[in-house]
């Protein structure tokens, strides 16, 4: 073959094989567990090929342009003894023109066909009849995820099952907020869509791994936009199924909390938050029936313990200035009953 | 020709009446110098907010700032720098070049002039009045908090309560008024103040350039006024232009905010690649290659940029179809800006390249514009933007172009023609120094910032969790800013200090061809004791090669 | 050597257009901008109110709409009379143009006094409250600054400062009281034929 076919065979294989390692290293042992040269969903697979490509072209033009220009910088240099006479006046070429405008024209042409084909197979793709849906709703600055199929509502901890490429269960989810615009981005699963108030969007993911995806809201919604973290559990369809069946279940009601419980309703927690069964049924704030089946409070900021929980309701303030959660005023005695209830919440 | 005109020694003036000449004055040269200094005010303003901000996120979970505090400057970085460093100083070289430039004696309508001026400056001091108002100074007052584009709904009253959003509205209003102003002074006189002899087709790209950017800003303000408008008549009348429960939509505030949003960026670049097409070719010792096809490349980017809008909204949810119109324009605007980039390597090409202080900051643009439009195109691919939106490689580009860009354009732009406006050269030495310092810090700061967005850190984020591998390059990009400070302390002195103690430069330091080196520096206020007559696109070409003129070969 | 004023440069350089005209296209075209801007958001939002008073309880004003029109006409004919240098034409044009003008402010606000006192439709009722007080307002201030410049001139030529040699000047203010009225045509097609 020839020199340029060499050339650019060898160019496009280094600079796939830098991508491949950089990805194969993610997702061994990762860079980062939000590393977009990471995907480990088809749509996330998908940007990451016509990435793969638009990278090469651009990094060709890159290398192709620079050295043209490190070239002249160099060669066509003031030497010594040059001072005085001025260099042949060339005023232009318009064959120079005609090529140079043709040849990126081309280059237009073949990455826009390349890149509405995506856009069409991710954007337009139907779900099919037997994918998990997930209705997401942005709050500030919380997930609220309703799992219309099963009726129950959870919040700030996705699960989903994982996907088999042979015969794919993906998840779809349709994209809603209560509030201002955020956006759903959890970068190794697929490309980020805006939650925007009035206007539905929805996206779908089919994880081929079991694992922990983490992300974040990705479009600023206020104060604590950094702290609206994105927690996506992918698990077995049997794992899926048990914590499926363990949201469904009503509320555990235990007699030796009931002075919490009491407290619950008596300190207006519950015009905010819903703790199903209950009266509690509140939408401004996390669905709390099943708390204690989360890792994480605060949408991510905090691990889900006794002294954490407790340190959030006295305070959610000191955690994430600018939340929406008040500072409820009650004694030190209270705020353990509460905290006692609210840890009975399997 | 007056190249060997006499400067006069001017009247002794008392102190008082110095200030009050400044502030009345009509003259494009005072008026041009004025928004250069009110804007390097206010790029050291900026440098300091970015500082700050750098400091808070060179470590995760960092409490140096408060989120509130974050939130408001880089509100405030975003919003000064766009449109009270960029745009006055853009407008502040376009006004003094121009008429000279042209042969004219001032702009069009010099009250006008002074005016917008005067708008200008007044919005900037507005927006800026809101740190001291409101709240506490820790928390930076009642600046505006809601990100330079100020999405609806956040702006409504029940997300944004208090003034801190109208300070940004009333002062961009005002300021956009101004620029209004100022663009309708440069096709004014553009198009009828030429002198004798300069068709369009002779006048320097210079003038082309801040023609079209004139014609961009008379487009693409309005849409802004218009949506500010309607921003504020749901704050204070109680409107439903962007009030979702009432029908309206705030996917329409994205659609008018960045109708203004793309052009802008163009109204800004515009005039920088004047700057580059007027000093390559007189430090190459070449005539500009491919005038025409220059003046085409531009026009056609002015009207294309109008058509690119909504890759900013990829990842709002248009109907594929839509992304994909996006996808097309955005990448087709790519096409003349790189018939440009080629163009100014086909001027250096055969040429005989002198270093100086203006050529390197030209050359250091070059290699940086084509890296930035580069990373555009990148983001111009609508499903790789669905994962690199909003996230730092965001940040890094427009930063390439903006720092790496247009702030590299314009020291060049310094360096070449502060002795015209002074009389005095700026020292080449200090400005090697500003060149590579400034250099360096730009590279640690901005080429490390686009890993972070490769590895999913969103943008306008105050702190950010450990463990996502992204401290490191955050720490090298905060690392690189005090690289950036100390370039720009070194350019700051190398003016205060040349300004007394500089070389006195004469009226044609550069050996160049345009018609503001045909008169004194600083060139008296009417310019041109007799009006110039040209034959050419370089005057003073054909003046100092009698025997191989332009106009032979035009 | 001599220094050489704006005006004697103006008439050494190559004829190429007058400054005046320039300046007032620049004008139009950024004011033509703002407009579309509004004309987009209001036809954009036509029928998307979820309540309230619709297009419907508006009433055509035909007459205001002929009166302003017809002040295009006598504008052209004020600045043709006073580019021949007849005063006594241009003067009684003029005033016919500001009285014509007057009138369709004056309309306007008996049409919105009736909507806000009688049907009680105000600016934040609902969408279409919004959109239709901010179009018909816009244009609305655009033909009181009209007016302002021209009730100006109008002073001026009573007081015997008006002459031929001010045409140019005229023209350009006319340029803009026409610009006015076209902007006119497109918003009373969009409001009054679209929107009902």
């Amino acid at each position: 073959m020839s020199l340029g076919n060499l050339l650019r065979r060898a160019f496009s294989f280094a600079l796939l094989q830098t991508i491949s390692c950089f990805a194969a290293i993610a997702q061994n042992s990762p860079l980062s567990p939000t590393n977009i040269f990471a995907p480990d969903s088809t749509p996330a697979h998908s940007i990451f090929r016509i990435s793969t490509f638009v990278l090469e072209i651009t990094g060709a033009i890159f290398v192709v342009v620079f050295s043209l220009l490190a070239y002249a910088v160099i060669k066509f240099r003031e030497r010594k003894g040059d001072e005085e006479f001025e260099p042949p006046q060339v005023y232009g070429s318009n064959q120079m023109e005609v090529a140079w405008t043709i040849l990126p024209v081309l280059i237009v042409v073949v990455l826009f066909l390349s890149t509405a084909q995506v856009i069409h197979r991710v954007q337009d793709a139907p779900p099919p009849p037997d994918a998990i849906q997930v209705t997401v709703v942005g709050h500030q600055f919380w997930w609220e995820y309703r799992y219309p199929q099963y009726g129950f509502v959870a919040a700030n901890e996705l699960h989903v099952p994982v996907s088999d490429p042979k015969d794919p269960t993906p998840t779809y989810l349709r994209l809603l907020s209560d509030d201002v615009d955020h956006s759903f981005w959890v970068p190794r699963l697929a490309g980020k869509t805006d939650l925007i108030p009035n206007h539905p969007n929805s996206m779908w993911i089919d994880p081929y791994q079991t694992g922990l995806f983490l992300g974040q809201c990705a479009q600023f919604c206020g104060a604590e936009h950094a702290k609206m973290l994105i927690r996506v559990y992918v698990q077995s369809r049997a794992d899926f199924d048990t914590w499926v069946h363990g949201q469904e279940q009503p509320p555990v009601s235990d007699p030796t909390v009931a002075a919490g419980s009491a407290l619950f309703i008596a300190k207006t927690c519950f015009a905010c938050h819903t703790i199903r069964g209950t009266i509690a049924a509140g939408t401004i704030g996390p669905d709390l029936t099943h708390l204690m089946s989360r890792e994480t409070i605060a949408s991510g900021v905090l691990a889900n313990t006794p002294e954490n929980l407790r340190a959030w309701i006295h305070n959610p303030e000191a955690f994430k200035a600018g939340s929406k959660m008040p500072v409820i005023d009650m004694t030190n005695d209270e705020l353990n009953q509460i905290t006692a209830y609210l840890e009975t919440l399997r | 020709m007056a190249t060997d005109s006499i400067s006069l020694p001017l009247p002794k003036e008392s102190s008082r009446s110095v200030f009050m000449d400044w502030l009345c004055t009509v003259d494009h040269k005072k008026i041009g110098i004025m928004y250069i200094v009110y804007a390097l005010v206010f790029l050291v303003i900026m440098g300091i907010e970015a500082t700050l901000m750098r400091i808070q996120l060179s470590r995760p979970n960092n409490t140096f700032l408060s989120a509130e505090a974050f939130n408001r400057l880089f509100t405030m970085h975003g919003t000064t720098g766009v449109f009270f460093v960029a745009m006055p100083i853009l407008f502040g070289f376009g006004n003094y070049l121009v008429p000279l430039m042209i042969g004219a004696r001032d702009m069009a309508f010099p009250r006008l002039n002074a005016f917008s001026f005067w708008l200008t400056a007044f919005g900037g001091f507005l927006l800026y009045g809101s740190f001291f108002a409101g709240g506490p100074l820790s928390q930076a007052g009642s600046a505006p908090d809601v990100g330079w584009f100020a999405y609806a709904p956040l702006t409504a009253t029940a997300f944004s309560a208090g003034h801190s959003t109208d300070y940004w509205t009333i002062a961009l209003l005002v300021a956009g008024i101004g620029s209004i102003g100022g663009a309708i002074n440069f096709v004014a006189t553009i198009l009828c103040l030429r002198c004798p002899g300069m068709t369009l087709n002779r006048m320097p790209l210079l003038a082309w350039m801040n023609l079209v950017m004139g014609g961009l800003v008379l487009v693409t303000i309005s849409p802004l006024t218009a949506a500010q408008i309607m921003l504020m008549i749901d704050r204070y009348m109680s409107g439903h232009f962007f009030d979702p429960a009432a029908g309206g939509s705030v996917v329409m505030w994205m659609h008018f905010f960045w109708i203004f949003g793309h052009p802008e960026v163009y109204v800004l670049i515009i005039p920088c690649f004047a700057f580059i097409s007027e000093i390559i070719p007189v430090f190459s010792r070449k005539a500009i290659f491919g005038y025409p096809a220059m003046v085409a490349a531009t026009t056609g980017i002015g009207f294309v940029s109008l058509g690119v809008w909504a890759h900013h909204m990829f990842t709002v949810g248009m109907p594929s179809y839509g992304n994909a119109f996006f996808v097309f324009t955005t990448m087709l605007v790519a096409v003349p800006t790189g018939i440009k980039i080629f163009n100014w390597l086909a001027t250096m090409w055969g040429g005989k390249i002198r270093f100086a202080t203006p050529m390197i900051f030209c050359i250091g643009f070059l290699f940086q514009f084509l890296i930035a439009g580069l990373s555009g195109v990148m983001l111009a691919d609508a499903p790789f933007d669905w994962q690199l939106s909003n996230s730092y490689f965001v940040v890094a580009h427009f930063h390439y172009v903006i720092v790496g860009g247009i702030l590299f354009a314009i020291f060049a732009a310094f360096y070449y023609w502060f002795p015209k406006m002074t009389g005095r050269m700026l020292s080449e030495k200090l400005g090697r120094w500003h060149f590579w310092i400034f250099l360096i810090g730009f590279h640690l700061t901005f080429d490390f910032m686009h890993v972070p967005g490769l590895l999913g850190m969103p943008r306008r984020i105050y702190t950010y969790e450990p463990g996502r591998g992204w401290e490191i390059w955050n720490l090298i990009s905060s690392i690189g800013v005090i690289f950036q400070a100390a370039g720009i302390l070194i350019f700051v002195y190398n003016m205060i200090h040349s300004y007394f103690k500089g070389a006195v430069a004469g009226n044609d330091p550069w050996d160049a061809w345009t018609l503001e080196w045909a008169t004194t520096s600083p060139p008296p206020d009417y310019n041109f004791a007799v009006v110039p007559e040209v034959r050419s696109r370089r005057p003073l070409w054909d003046i100092k090669h009698p025997q191989d003129p332009d106009w032979k070969y035009e | 050597m001599s220094a050489v004023s704006m005006e004697l440069h103006e008439k050494m350089v190559a004829e190429t257009f007058s400054r005046g005209r320039v300046g007032m296209w620049c004008l139009i075209i950024a004011e033509s901008a703002i407009f579309a801007i509004f004309v987009a958001a209001y036809i954009f939002y036509i029928g998307k109110s979820p309540s309230g008073p619709t297009p419907q309880i508006l009433s055509v004003p035909v007459i205001t709409t002929i009166c302003l029109l017809s002040s295009s006409l006598t504008m052209h004919w004020a600045t043709a009379a006073l580019r021949k240098g007849n005063l006594l034409v241009f003067k009684l044009s003029w005033i016919t143009t500001f009285t014509l003008g007057a009138i369709f402010l004056g309309g306007t606000a008996r049409e919105w006094h009736h909507l806000i006192f009688q049907e009680g439709f105000t600016v934040n009722t609902n969408l279409f409250g919004t959109t239709f007080y901010s179009l018909i307002g816009l244009h609305a201030s655009h033909v009181a600054i009209g007016l302002v410049a021209l009730g100006t001139v109008m002073i001026l030529s009573l007081l015997g400062k008006v002459r031929a040699e001010h045409a140019e000047r005229c023209e350009v203010l006319a340029l803009y009281w026409h610009f006015v009225d076209a902007v006119w045509v497109v918003v009373f097609t969009v409001v009054y034929g679209l929107g009902r």
